[in-house]
């Protein structure tokens, strides 16, 4: 994959404790499903950063091949990989989340 | 480009034989599904490891033909972890 678009993911997720790649923004999200992590994250009451990747498709594909994961949204906490939207869904009914978001916040 | 519920169950019994798996068409668009497999081949993973397994299965359909699949994982004879 492109160094550059590396650099761009690891950089966001280095300065980035909470770091949402998503279609469109936090507040005008493009998707349903990047607007059902950014509402659980909301709902949380947490800061985070939304990377909108439909501003730029290397970012796009890249963060793909970068997780290894398929489909956006991909959520990001203290670096590492969380998942999508199913296991972010999952994480908050369990509380699972709110457990994981204690230790770093 | 869409996929209908038979492929995709034909192609995620191929990777887990043992499986019991329910695919909705969620907005009966031929789109956007759902997918509940329980399978023993999910014992010991993490969820992530789960649903790439799933992915996997779907050869790179996902996010193309596939536009949205919803993946819920359970072990079989285990928790719902």
């Amino acid at each position: 994959m492109d160094q550059q678009v590396k650099e761009l993911i690891e950089k966001e997720i280095n300065n980035n404790k909470i770091c949402l790649f998503m279609k469109g923004t936090p507040d005008a999200p493009q998707c349903g499903f990047s607007m059902a992590v950014a509402n659980i994250l909301k709902i949380l009451n947490v800061e985070f950063k939304g990377i909108n990747v439909l501003e730029d498709q290397n970012l796009r594909e890249g963060i793909k091949k970068f997780s290894e994961w398929p489909t956006i949204p991909q959520l990001y906490i203290n670096r590492e990989f969380i998942g999508g939207c199913d296991i972010v869904k999952e994480m908050y009914e369990n509380g699972e989340l709110k457990e994981v978001l204690k230790k770093i916040l | 480009m869409a996929m209908n519920i038979k492929e995709i169950e034909t192609l995620i019994k191929k990777a887990f034989p043992d499986a019991t798996i329910d695919i909705q068409d969620l907005a009966g668009d031929g789109n956007h599904y759902s997918a509940t497999i329980i399978s023993s081949q999910f014992s010991g993973k993490s969820k992530i490891e789960q649903h790439k397994m799933v992915y996997n299965s779907l050869k790179g359909k996902m996010g193309n033909e596939l536009h949205a699949l919803a993946i819920k994982t359970k072990e079989k004879n285990g928790s719902t972890s």
